[in-house]
């Protein structure tokens, strides 16, 4: 089997295992937090593009996250109240809608706005680090400032923003029952869907020329600039791509989790979905997304267990990861696939390894 | 080839630069004509590779100037340099491992592609291309990827990347260094090759390299232009053997 | 006008702890490469220590703790060297993530021995009472931590320039492997930079105590602002930290009086990246000509 079809054959399955297979065994609740886990997929695909193709450590995507989801939560808080003010702004003392929330009350807004905020914050941020070539590590720590800056924002904002508690209790989904089997049902399959789709762009933009530059500013960003390209620009396109990604699984996040709030998108939330991506394998998009599934899968029915015992278990399997196969699951699974198909032709001459065994990102 | 009449391509004048306070360039003039295959020689520290830093961008210079066909080129970013026509190599040479030679030589050729262009994935080989995969002599790895390639191979795909570009000027910054002789052989006959169609300026340390391939000669001496002239003149002077081979000999007679 | 300047002295003690958890930073970020997430938990354990002798021996103990932290900090900071982190040169961003798993494990195991809320340590008597400075009153366990900074910053730059251990790690961190090859055990180099580093943490660490309650997570609070000092200043630049800690602590203190606080974290990281157009590698940048 050719690779290329190979890589057909295992998508149709996950397709099949995802719309068909989950749906038809899970019970409901189950099923609300497969969902979940997929919102968290959607972004760390965004990871995989950004830190994976591109080198750009994003210790931030919590942020873009919030803000989709933000985004998503105002409307359908406006939709509730109905012309009132949401309930936690009376509960807090605000008498007047504020005049960042007013446009949030028409949905085309909103859901525009679910992309727009975070690719235009990416992309302005991304204008002024990448240009005047502050990466690496200066990036992802700058990276991880914003969300510390952000939670802190939106905590302090009590009467915009919900605070600590941040924005909860919708009823009314686009006119249907947030907590019914069948809305969320059909949020899962919403999401599954987007995912989907959001996975095969991601490919083809990994597989276009632009994914190839994308490689090479990763691999060599002085040597791009000596072939005609700005690396800035390139860096910009790819990191508001990711922000963009992680915007839509916020806004996804909130009809199926039914809440948005400061600790689902600071320093530690964000550093998480990394980890996640890392340990699914962050050379491959299908990685990032495996990681995403996983991690959270684990970390809930840990948690369920034992609570503690989950951030010994995360921190072990971080460290493990990264001494042993840094390059995740996926690594792992190429490696055995060559040794495989290496033991089944000796004869032959073995053909030269992948070079990149050694091969780091630069910082 | 230098006549006047062919004009400049690049005139450098009154060039210096100054490294926290160590002057490695300190007012050097030089003119390379269209065509033209001009050697820059000189013992190290002469500034060999600081001059190119500063043609294509990489260092900034105290004072000076430096035009290519007319357009003023301090000050501009590295990119925009490369879209005026510049192409350059470096000592230690850099190809994209994880790239094939195919993908390398199609990213450098493209890069005067608009953004949503490069949104589509390649399909064929351009001309462009195929002709410098052909000059490189490297088509039957093309579809291997870079990182297996011998550090000859790296040199001479990465001057492949330059042609791909169809640069005006060439700046190639040692490309023999560390080669064997069969690969210094094969890299002269492709300098030659592509000198028949270009501007090429070398940096080299190897002397034998130089009088073979070599018949412009501009040899820099701390920070300085010494003599400039063909092959036989420079070796000759008595000024060029002397920073060669060190003063003692003349001290003694 | 008052008010005004009754932040110049809350500013310069937010710099001044600041200071001491940068300075640390300064030889693991700054010279090695190495972003240790874990410094945070170094400061922590610090903390700890010095709630242990104090709660058993009084606050007077605090002078004993500053050591005595310095060495458990330390040593940590050495074992995750030994352990870790050497697999892991040149490979900055991994490192931020491993020494991230480090620090999920430590807090998880300080929740357990000590447990999840905070504790108050006993401050010594001497240290309890205010000055009035500039118009500002000032605490005076906030200007005993601006000593303890400023002494740690005049031990530090001793022992890089007038000791020999010293001057062979600013040759490491100026060019490892011309430091190598001139005879430097560059991996005993690095073993003493972990362990000096990550006893300052522990240092920082002593110091928040007089300040506050201390839990398992104190370390996160500070963390990100510490590590925004060795980006403003320049990497590996002890002046530069100097500098970028006192006018980052300033900085958010006037911001935090003209605004609010949770405006103010939003305005440090703006002034930050505005900086960064000016100065894109810090205030002080160490040249070299090397590509990439």
């Amino acid at each position: 089997m050719s690779a290329r079809l190979r890589g057909y054959a295992i998508f149709a399955a996950v397709a099949l295992l995802v719309l068909v297979v989950a749906p038809a065994v899970l019970p409901p609740f189950r099923l609300d937090e497969l969902a979940k886990y997929l919102c968290f997929a959607i972004a760390a695909l965004g990871i995989g593009l950004a830190w994976g193709q591109g080198g750009m450590l994003t210790l931030g995507q919590g942020v873009f996250f919030g803000l989709g989801g933000y985004a998503m939560a105002m409307y359908l808080k406006l939709h509730d109240a109905g012309g009132d003010l949401p309930d936690f702004m009376t509960w807090s003392g605000v008498e007047k809608l504020p005049a960042l929330w007013k446009p949030f009350a028409d949905p085309a807004f909103a859901i525009a706005m679910v992309v727009v905020l975070p690719v235009a914050i990416a992309t302005l941020l991304g204008l002024l680090v990448f240009r005047q070539r502050v990466r690496g590590a200066y990036f992802a720590i700058l990276t991880q400032a914003l969300a510390a800056a952000f939670t802190i924002l939106l905590v302090g904002r009590q009467g915009l923003t919900g605070g600590t508690n941040g924005l909860t209790n919708f009823y009314d989904f686009f006119g249907r029952d947030p907590e019914a089997d069948g809305t969320q049902r059909l949020t899962y399959f919403v999401t599954a869907g987007v995912l989907g789709v959001l996975y095969l762009a991601a490919r083809q933009l990994v597989k276009s020329r632009f994914g190839r530059l994308l490689v090479a500013v990763r691999d060599g960003e002085d040597r791009v600039r000596f072939l005609g390209y700005n690396p800035a620009t390139v860096k910009t396109v790819a990191f508001a791509v990711s922000a963009g990604m992680a915007g839509i699984a916020g806004a996804l996040f909130v009809p199926v989790v039914g809440i948005i709030s400061p600790s689902l998108l600071g320093v530690v939330p964000s550093l998480e979905l990394v980890v996640a991506v890392a340990v699914g394998g962050r050379y491959a998009l299908a990685g990032a997304v495996l990681g995403a599934v996983v991690m959270n899968y684990a970390k809930t029915s840990f948690s369920e267990q034992w609570a503690g015992g989950w951030l010994y278990l995360e921190g072990a399997l971080f460290i493990l990861v990264m001494t042993l196969a840094p390059k995740g699951a996926v690594g792992l699974y190429e490696q055995a696939r060559d040794a495989l198909a290496r033991r089944r032709r000796t004869p032959e001459p073995a053909a030269p390894a992948p070079q990149q065994e050694t091969q780091e990102v630069p910082a | 080839m230098s006549e006047e009449k062919d004009g400049a391509l690049l005139e450098i004048r009154g060039l210096r630069v100054v490294f926290d306070g160590f002057t490695a360039i300190g007012g050097v003039d030089l003119t390379v004509g269209r065509g033209e295959l001009r050697f820059l020689i000189g013992p190290n520290g002469a500034g060999k590779t600081t001059l190119i830093d500063v043609v294509t961008g990489l260092t900034r210079p105290a004072a000076g100037s430096v035009a290519f066909a007319g357009t003023e080129l301090t000050g501009l970013r590295e990119h925009r340099i490369v879209r005026l026509g510049i192409g350059r190599t470096f000592q230690t040479s850099v190809v994209f491992e994880e790239l094939t030679v195919l993908e390398n030589l199609d990213l450098a050729a493209g890069f005067r592609r608009p953004l949503r262009s490069l949104l589509r994935q390649r399909r064929g080989v351009s001309d462009a291309v195929a002709s410098a995969l052909d000059t490189i002599g490297l088509g039957a790895l093309a579809e291997r990827p870079a990182g297996v390639l011998s550090h000859g191979q790296r040199q001479w795909l990465e001057i492949g990347m330059l042609i791909a570009q169809r640069p005006k000027l060439l700046l190639l910054d040692e490309p023999v260094a560390g080669m064997s002789r069969d690969e210094r052989e094969r890299t002269g006959e492709l300098l030659t090759e592509i000198a028949a169609d270009h501007t090429v300026v070398v940096v080299e340390h190897d002397m034998e390299f130089l009088r073979r391939y070599a018949s412009q000669v501009t040899v820099l001496h701390e920070g300085r232009v010494l003599v400039e002239g063909d092959v036989a003149a420079v070796q000759a002077d008595p000024r060029v053997q002397e920073v060669y081979l060190g003063r003692t000999k003349k001290e003694a007679a | 006008m008052e008010p005004l300047l009754n932040q110049l002295p809350i500013g310069l003690s937010i710099g001044a702890v600041l200071l001491l958890i940068a300075l640390g930073l300064t030889f693991t970020f700054g010279q090695m490469g190495v972003i240790n997430m874990a410094h945070g938990e170094f400061i922590m354990a610090g903390s700890y220590t010095a709630y242990m002798l104090q709660s058993r021996a009084g606050g007077e103990a605090v002078i004993v703790a500053l050591p005595v932290a310095f060495a458990v900090a330390g040593a940590l900071g050495w074992l995750l060297e030994r352990l870790a982190v050497r697999h892991f040169y040149g490979r900055p961003l991994d490192t931020l993530l491993l020494t991230w798993g480090v620090s999920l494990v430590l807090q998880q195991a300080a929740r357990d021995i000590f447990g999840a809320p905070n504790v108050q340590v006993v401050a010594p008597s001497w240290l309890t009472g205010r000055v009035t400075l500039l118009g500002g009153s000032l605490p005076y366990a906030r200007l005993f931590i601006m000593g303890l900074a400023a002494a740690c910053v005049v031990g530090v730059w001793a022992y890089l320039n007038r000791s020999r251990q010293g001057r062979r790690m600013r040759a490491v961190m100026q060019n490892r492997e011309l430091a190598a090859v001139s005879g430097v055990a560059t991996g005993r180099v690095d073993q003493l930079t972990f362990f000096i580093g990550s006893g300052l943490a522990g240092v920082a660490g002593v110091a928040l105590t007089l300040i506050g309650p201390v839990g398992p997570s104190i370390g996160t609070y500070y963390i990100v602002d510490a590590f925004l000092v060795v980006v403003a200043g320049g990497l590996g630049q002890l002046r530069g930290a100097v500098i970028a800690a006192v006018a980052l602590g300033m900085l958010n203190s006037f911001a935090e009086f003209w605004t609010d606080a949770s405006l103010a974290k939003v305005i440090v990281f703006v002034v930050i990246v505005a900086f960064l157009q000016v100065r894109p590698q810090g205030l002080f940048v160490l040249r070299s000509r090397r590509l990439t």
